[in-house]
């Protein structure tokens, strides 16, 4: 494993704290109230972009759940991610309908196109590929999102031209 | 005159936005008067999106099909400023029939009302059942009228909705929570989605209905973070009510109280199990618990709870409204009303369809969604998701009720009816249901976490190419072991996909297996790329080749060498000429 994630005890929750003055207004609305666990992950998530060891010690310290608590419920999760993404998360629709007309190659087109796999973020940092299991736009089969700042697209019926004409012109917005 | 553009999330999807902008654009530039632009959700004819109705001042409707932008100018110019309609866009007889031919409870709403203005849900007697409710019944009044109406949990297990809230009434401690299943999990059901999105205030009246009658004064809505749209809509709408007094404290004068809020999934199809939501709600892993103590007696909090899907609690309104005895008189014998199903993958017309239980399949497949995509083979439906199983052809005459879809080993489940056509490999299938129950088991119980693995990597290796004899029956050993060793649905139910295709298509495991053919031509590992004699020579397939497999001179039939291929197909992606054949 390459990527092994750093020990809880390696990141000093210490220095970490000032960093995450954002965290206060959420754990001031969050912090005591029993069964908030998701709900602060969610918004940690918002802010940040993704869950970073840090945070966890910081929300564990904050809140009194212990940190080994909070990662397992991150893990659980599929939303929960551990590692930055890029400006622009990709997500694609990986459901029956979408399967039964060709996810798979649109995947592999989408993957090729920006040379990473699932999971992964493009050196430049502009695109994050995720696999999901349903967007709930079935009858527009295959069908992918793009979330970014300004909100989320949808793009259905897609063909693997369509799909990277899409990103291409993402890109070029900037 | 008012413009409504059908802006669900699918309708979205196709350019609604874009179009509903344009018009607004248009309406303003032009100074057109007493015109107003409107939005709705989704009426369910998702292959005709984006959807836009044209209400005349006498009320007339007129409804156009596939706007996209550069529709709109067209439709100004004749029909807004003229008066005239434009046909050539106008939905086609044959399209209106999809909607024509279905019964609509559940979606009644969906793709009429605005759902982010309340004044236009209240217009068609909105509320009217909530009020009836709290100011005129009592709870074992409204159970009752519930329970003659037959209506069973929509949401895949088919409970009769009565006995739940029933039980928890009776349940003696307080408080007591109702709660709401919008984690639409199953790939391949969307219709939660359209009610949200479309007509939220339903849903809000099915739940304050419901926890009138088991005694719950906080209600919570679990829905799926993937469904941005319909959080925005069902915030806006528990908004407005609230503001009326629909929510809140002393409805209707009553001293009733009763508030909602949302709680967002974080993404686990196993928290469609009532006790791991529980615990999702709680903020733990949402890991399921033996039942018994059941919800009704211990759930939220060790609390009196009660969960019921989007669908159940959106006919609760109109069961009040129009009786439990008109709702009974729809449907079978033990499967009352309408459902609403999600037609998807290989159909010509997708969306989605509510009828009367009992319709036979093909009445659905070929009455409403008008056959298979380019007029292929019909071969078969998956119904019930990864819970769910495979319909073969030969049984296209099955009513659509519980207990008959449970015959054929498959279940009603949410809803969601996917069709596939000869090009849909069975064991491919199996295989995908697989890898998706594999990543959602949760991992309590042993069978399911390992069992499921398991069965994924022989289902793996036969799409590879790599089965062997004896593969079939140690799938179905497993199969049968899972159920029984899996303390919840989800491990109890996901052998089958697999199951019901090795009963149903058993020749196509055998195909992969022994032939090492994959009939459907969807399993890369089983193909064999040939070069025929369309090829004209033109060299682009072998420079596209990733492994030099494929070898020629210029202007001279080229040959694929089968021991370099890795069955890749850009060869086939690359040839202009249809001289790649795979088989």
């Amino acid at each position: 494993m390459t990527d092994k994630p750093k020990s809880f005890s390696e990141s000093s929750s210490e220095s970490s704290a000032e960093s995450f003055e954002e965290l206060g207004p959420v754990l001031e609305k969050y912090g005591k109230v029993k069964g908030s666990l998701i709900s602060i992950l969610q918004k940690t998530q918002d802010i940040y972009g993704y869950l970073s060891l840090d945070a966890i010690n910081y929300i564990a310290i904050k809140t009194g759940i212990k940190p080994a608590k909070i990662y397992g419920v991150a893990t659980f999760y599929t939303q929960f991610r551990l590692k930055p993404i890029g400006k622009n998360l990709i997500m694609l629709c990986q459901g029956t309908a979408c399967h039964v007309n060709g996810s798979k190659v649109i995947e592999e087109a989408v993957c090729e196109h920006l040379n990473i796999k699932d999971g992964e973020t493009t050196e430049d940092g502009i695109f994050t590929i995720n696999n999901v299991a349903c967007l709930g736009c079935c009858s527009l089969a295959p069908v992918m999102m793009v979330k970014n700042s300004d909100g989320d697209e949808t793009y259905g019926n897609l063909t693997k031209e369509s799909a990277k004409a899409a990103l291409d012109e993402i890109k070029e917005r900037g | 005159m008012r413009i409504v553009v059908g802006e669900g999330s699918c309708g979205i999807a196709t350019g609604a936005k874009k179009t509903a902008i344009e018009f607004e654009k248009q309406i303003k530039d032009r100074k057109i008067k007493n015109v107003t632009v409107s939005l709705t959700g989704c009426v369910g004819t998702c292959f005709l999106e984006p959807i836009v109705d044209v209400y005349d001042d006498d009320g007339k409707m007129t409804r156009y099909t596939k706007v996209l932008q550069a529709k709109v100018n067209d439709i100004i110019e004749s029909h807004i400023l003229n008066g005239k309609v434009v046909e050539d866009y106008e939905i086609s007889e044959k399209d209106s029939t999809f909607v024509g031919k279905q019964t609509r409870i559940v979606l009644r709403n969906c793709g009429i009302i605005n759902p982010e203005i309340i004044d236009e849900y209240l217009a068609i007697g909105g509320y009217e059942a909530t009020k009836k409710v709290i100011t005129s019944m009592t709870q074992e009044e409204v159970i009752e009228e519930i329970k003659v109406s037959g209506l069973r949990g929509r949401g895949g297990a088919g409970f009769p909705t009565w006995f739940k809230w029933d039980a928890a009434r009776k349940s003696p401690e307080t408080p007591k929570y109702m709660v709401c299943n919008a984690d639409e999990g199953d790939p391949g059901a969307f219709m939660d989605r359209s009610v949200l999105e479309g007509d939220p205030h339903s849903l809000i009246e099915g739940m304050t209905i419901g926890a009138f009658a088991m005694g719950a004064s906080e209600g919570i809505i679990y829905v799926r973070a993937e469904y941005p749209l319909a959080i925005h809509r069902l915030e806006i709408a528990m908004d407005q009510a609230r503001e009326r007094g629909f929510l809140g404290k002393n409805l209707f004068g009553s001293g009733f109280n009763f508030d909602l809020r949302i709680k967002a999934g974080a993404g686990a199809f196993v928290c469609g199990e009532e006790t791991a939501l529980i615990a999702s709600l709680e903020g733990e892993r949402g890991m399921p618990r033996l039942k018994p103590p059941f919800p009704a007696q211990k759930g939220y909090w060790q609390k009196p709870t009660n969960i019921n899907n989007v669908e159940t609690f959106a006919n609760v309104t109109w069961i009040i409204m129009n009786g439990g005895k008109a709702f009974g008189a729809m449907g079978t014998k033990l499967s009352k009303g309408t459902k609403v199903f999600a037609l998807a993958g290989k159909i010509k017309k997708g969306g989605l369809v509510e009828v009367p239980m009992g319709l036979p399949l093909k009445e659905v497949i070929y009455g409403i969604g008008d056959g298979i995509k380019n007029d292929k083979a019909f071969k078969a439906v998956q119904m019930g998701g990864p819970s769910g199983g495979c319909i073969p052809a030969e049984l296209i005459d099955t009513p659509v009720d519980y207990e008959n879809i449970n015959k054929t080993g498959a279940i009603v489940g949410s809803g969601g009816m996917i069709v596939m056509d000869e090009d849909t490999c069975m064991v491919d299938m199996a295989r995908y249901f697989l890898d998706f129950t594999r990543k959602e088991s949760c991992g309590k119980c042993n069978y399911c976490r390992v069992g499921t693995k398991r069965m994924l990597e022989i289902l793996e290796r036969i799409t590879a190419g790599d089965g062997k004899d004896g593969d079939i029956e140690l799938l179905q050993e497993l199969a049968y072991k899972i159920k029984e060793g899996s303390m919840c649905g989800l491990g109890q139910t996901a052998p089958n996909p697999v199951l019901t295709t090795i009963k149903y298509f058993r020749n196509e495991y055998e195909d992969h297996i022994y032939k090492k053919k994959c009939t459907a031509r969807a399993c890369k590992g089983l193909l064999t790329f040939t070069i025929n004699d369309k090829c004209i020579g033109c060299t682009l397939c072998s420079k596209k080749c990733p492994v030099e497999a494929i070898e020629g001179k210029v202007k001279i039939k080229h040959v694929i060498d089968q021991d370099k291929c890795i069955k890749c197909g850009k060869c086939e992606e690359t040839c202009k000429f249809g001289a790649i054949e795979r088989y």
